[in-house]
């Protein structure tokens, strides 16, 4: 039998995230890459891969963030990737953070839309991810993050 | 025809009613607004909550104006159709976003060919005319719909365990 591809899951919220998480594809060539969004809708943008959507909890509350937190958890716990990655947003922490823990390669790639500051999950995820890198040069430095280009 | 969206996460009622405003001043032009989860639904336009993605694309394509608020997923996509764009952004103040990054963002965006971002809904109104009868020029050549070189080749390497070269002078 052939060697199986290692395992990627690229995660994004909707909107924007995702939008530039897609023009990121050329980089996961080699993985198997699984995917992770907030509409099902947007499995027309990945044909052939898997998507699982969670729900969104971009305001807040203890409740929707613990839903998420066991569905990501859910997640990890049957695809087992070797690498994540995720142009954000704050829910997308959860798969850093469980990541971390069962031994994955972790990436923030803090949106581009953050152009004069970090986003505060980028600042968390700073300290959870392997690494984290801003989309402005100026933005990474004033961050103590690392610059390696844009989605544009 | 005017292609007006509010993107996907949060509701821009004040932009929605702006345009529907437009459409009622103006009903010889087509109008069609995904207004997301908003409360006010347009009376004057025909709009939808969230368009299937092929749709949106094709509506993006086809459109003489596309307006929307200012999220980097409407900037990357009306870029990658080569759409000309008006834009608003989201005001914090009036609890439209969480933070205020989309005037961050239309700071870096405003004076791109085929862009242009306004501050007020009676400026989104007027430069809605405007823009239907002069258009704007969209940036000359085909607008990729990949990330920088750098960044795929960084992220390809980091992905499989390497450790890439960071652009940063300060590293």
């Amino acid at each position: 039998m052939a060697k199986r591809p290692p395992r990627l899951l690229a995660v994004a919220s909707g909107g924007g995230h995702w939008v530039q998480l897609l023009r990121l594809r050329d980089a996961f060539e080699g993985f198997e890459t699984v995917y992770v969004s907030m509409f099902e809708n947007y499995a027309e943008a990945v044909p052939g891969a898997r998507l699982y959507t969670i729900p969104d909890a971009s305001r807040f509350d203890k409740l929707s963030f613990l839903k998420v937190g066991l569905k990501a958890l859910r997640i990890m716990a049957k695809e087992r990737p070797k690498a994540i990655v995720t142009t954000g947003s704050a829910p997308m922490l959860g798969f850093i953070l469980l990541g971390r823990m069962m031994g994955a390669r972790t990436l923030w790639v803090d949106s581009i839309a953050n152009a004069e500051r970090m986003s505060s999950s980028g600042r968390l995820a700073r300290r959870l991810a392997h690494r984290t890198v801003s989309q402005w040069p100026e933005v990474a430095e004033a961050e103590g993050v690392q610059y390696w280009g844009s989605v544009l | 025809m005017i292609f007006a969206s509010i993107g996907s996460m949060l509701p821009f009622d004040r932009f929605v009613r702006a345009v529907d405003e437009w459409a009622r001043d103006n009903p010889s032009e087509e109008v069609f607004i995904q207004i997301g989860e908003g409360e006010y639904e347009p009376v004057h336009a025909p709009f939808a909550r969230m368009l299937p993605i092929s749709e949106y694309r094709r509506r993006l394509r086809e459109c003489d104006l596309f307006v929307a608020h200012v999220g980097m997923g409407s900037i990357l996509q009306g870029l990658e159709a080569r759409a000309q764009m008006l834009l608003l952004p989201r005001d914090i103040a009036l609890r439209e976003h969480t933070t205020d990054h989309q005037i961050h963002t239309a700071r870096r965006f405003q004076g791109r060919p085929g862009l242009r971002i306004v501050e007020t809904t009676e400026a989104l109104r007027e430069e809605m005319t405007r823009l239907l009868r002069e258009p704007m020029r969209v940036g000359g050549g085909d607008f990729s719909t990949k990330a920088s070189p750098q960044l795929l080749d960084a992220v390809a390497t980091f992905l499989k365990g390497g450790t890439p070269t960071p652009i940063t002078k300060a590293g």
